[in-house]
């Protein structure tokens, strides 16, 4: 190797870019040779925000796989993590934890990160599909930064297995214009559909949520499996249906071109919709649903383990999630990270709504994902 | 010699032989062995001997029955539309324009057939078709999630593939038989219904084939354009694997499907066959 503390010569730098260009030699060599590995070293270590924590002082490899939600992150930061780790960042998208599951449990993913929900960590530890989290290489998670509710769903029997990305409720959208106000009641949503919204609602293609919603019209649990309780959300959803604009988790489309009027809503769909249009709102149900947080997990199978690492580690640094958070519109649990976000987004009634709004929401349990029951009544529901 | 010829079969069929049993025997006897065992209870499939999950299936009788209904409906519909399409492109469109019009039949392929569903989620929603009848004085009509849209979405998707085999039979037609049938004093109908009809049956049978058997195992359609309120087998077997992932169940639903697909394509292909024999009296087939 050259001598590190001399400076390299302008001849030779330009030698061995081109080497570098022509493919060579590599990307590591490159760096020690011209002793740029050492600068970035050295600023990074002044600078901590320059360096994705020691992703350059191992080898992660050129690429790393997410599987995520629609609209979920800011694209910018992944070409960033590209430039600063070389590592690119494929991206998978999916549309209910069922699914990520079912994929995961038929092997061959090809995943290195996913973003499981609270209520579905716990079956993936079960079936020894997740791996204990090794926190000395996630320098950028700080657990005492993060509010406990959105965070204590990752550790399971004192392992700690996800971490946190961002949280968020199930509610309901409304168009005013067409619904002449604000709807922010199920027992309004499920009368209206078969009434004056006829035609026009529009329920998740998602048994946790349509079930659960339901079933808190009645007043119970949105995470019940009582058979008598479940007979009721039956009853409900089946007479609804024929009044339904659509059974559909892809609501965006019909309800900004005015077909449907009302829709079950995810927070960061509705803040999406709003800020287009404003005239549709969002809204929590009075009588209770979901609440929910979604977190960053590596399975046991990941064939880039150290660099789903780095990539978790880099989408925890709060000036990256405050950059994912103002594209996306999912609130965050971290407290770092909310202190780099404008005011009027922390203000904001659809990410962070009033306490007492919140308080009356529950979490979804591991059973209401994993019920029989309850996917046989969708299915029940769907083919009605 | 003999050994050289049958060592040179056999090299041939090797390939189709090797993607048969990697790319159908293997997967069958997959979800024929899954379709017999039960479900984990956190999802997935446990092994088992059970008949349980064939005992279900009347549980998923509305799917089978929309897919056994919307199925040979779309096919029917497409081949309405489709044979004049490919009579006039075989028998009368000139041959200047004939290359031209089949690459336009083709033209749709060349993007995905979600892409194009999407498109159609414009045009059968509030702001498209309803929307332009409703300036015309006609009142507005609910198009979008409906049956009626997957059938539109049906047509839409497959009619290529009804048309070029169709298309291909009557590009073969002797036209001397017709020439002949019209010097014989034979009416225009008639020479179409004796011979070119049963001449371009091959043609109709291959299409329709082709479109119902694909139909029956449809489910992007009925989802995008039946907003989920249209039910196929195919639409249960996606939520079975990804959603309920009940794998034992679902794999009985596919077991299902096949036999009852076996069972009409071949009460189909008898029809046609007996169609064609009839018509062995007028001294063509």
């Amino acid at each position: 190797m050259t001598d590190k503390t001399k400076p390299i010569t302008r001849q030779k730098f330009i030698e061995e870019l081109r080497r570098y260009e022509k493919g060579s030699i590599s990307r590591r060599h490159f760096l020690e040779a011209t002793g740029l590995g050492t600068a970035m070293m050295v600023m990074g270590g002044a600078m901590p925000g320059l360096m994705p924590g020691r992703a350059h002082a191992q080898d992660l490899g050129d690429r790393v796989v997410l599987a995520t939600w629609p609209n979920y992150h800011d694209a910018a930061n992944f070409d960033r993590f590209k430039d600063e780790a070389g590592v690119l960042t494929q991206v998978n998208v999916f549309g209910s934890n069922e699914e990520m599951l079912a994929k995961l449990q038929a092997g061959g993913s090809g995943w290195d990160v996913f973003v499981p929900t609270n209520y579905a960590i716990s079956t993936y530890v079960e079936a020894d599909l997740i791996e204990p989290l090794d926190l000395s290489k996630l320098s950028n998670y700080d657990p005492a930064a993060f509010d406990q509710r959105f965070a204590d769903a990752g550790t399971i029997n004192g392992t700690v297995y996800a971490v946190p990305k961002n949280w968020g409720t199930t509610g309901i959208a409304f168009n005013s214009n067409k619904t002449g106000g604000i709807v922010d009641s199920w027992k309004t949503f499920f009368d209206g559909a078969r009434d004056q919204f006829d035609g026009r609602v529009m329920v998740h293609d998602y048994q946790l949520t349509t079930i659960g919603n339901a079933l808190v019209y009645f007043g119970h649990s949105f995470n019940s499996v009582d058979p008598a309780e479940l007979a009721d959300a039956e009853k409900l959803l089946i007479d609804v249906k024929p009044h339904l604009f659509a059974i559909s988790s892809d609501y965006q489309p019909s309800m900004r071109n005015g077909d449907a009027w009302l829709t079950m809503c995810w927070t960061g769909d509705g803040k999406q919709m709003n800020s287009d249009m404003p005239e549709i709102g969002f809204a929590l149900g009075r009588e209770g649903g979901e609440i929910w947080s979604d977190y960053y997990a590596i399975p046991k199978s990941a064939p880039h383990r150290e660099a789903a690492y780095a990539l978790v580690n880099y989408l925890l640094a709060p000036e990256v999630n405050a950059r994912e958070a103002l594209a996306h519109g999912y609130p965050v649990a971290d407290a770092r990270t909310n202190a780099l976000l404008p005011e009027a987004l922390l203000k904001d009634p659809i990410l962070y709504p009033a306490a007492e709004l919140l308080s009356p929401l529950e979490f979804g349990a591991a059973v209401t994902l994993t019920d029989p029951n309850r996917a046989e009544l969708m299915a029940r529901f769907k083919s009605a | 010699m003999a050994m050289t010829q049958s060592r040179a079969r056999a090299l041939l069929l090797a390939p189709a032989g090797l993607w048969y049993v990697t790319l159908l025997v293997f997967p069958l006897a997959v979800v024929l062995i899954f379709s017999f065992g039960e479900r984990n209870p956190i999802g997935g499939y446990a092994p088992g001997f059970t008949l349980e999950q064939y005992a279900n299936l009347p549980s998923r009788f509305a799917a089978f029955r929309n897919t056994l209904t919307l199925a040979p409906l779309g096919t029917l519909a497409a081949l309405i539309i489709a044979y004049p399409l490919a009579y006039y492109l075989a028998l009368r469109v000139s041959p200047r324009w004939k290359t031209t019009l089949l690459i336009l039949v083709i033209v749709p392929f060349w993007t995905s057939i979600l892409i194009r569903s999407y498109a159609w989620i414009y045009l059968l929603g509030g702001n498209g078709i309803p929307a332009l009848l409703e300036a015309l004085g006609i009142d507005s009509i609910r198009l979008i999630n409906t049956p009626f849209a997957v059938l539109v979405g049906i047509v839409y998707g497959y009619l290529p593939l009804m048309v070029f085999p169709i298309y291909v039979a009557l590009d073969k037609l002797d036209k001397s038989l017709l020439d002949a049938a019209s010097d014989l004093g034979t009416p225009p109908w008639r020479s179409f219904v004796q011979i070119t009809l049963p001449l371009s049956m091959p043609g109709v049978l291959t299409g329709s084939m082709l479109v119902f058997i694909l139909l029956t195992g449809e489910f992007l359609i009925p989802a995008i354009l039946g907003g989920g309120k249209v039910f196929f087998v195919g639409n249960a077997l996606v939520d079975l694997f990804l959603q309920s992932r009940n794998w034992a169940f679902g794999s009985a639903v596919a077991v299902a499907l096949i036999v009852i697909m076996l069972i009409v394509v071949a009460l189909y292909a008898r029809a046609i066959r007996r169609f064609g024999a009839s018509r062995d009296d007028v001294g063509i087939m």
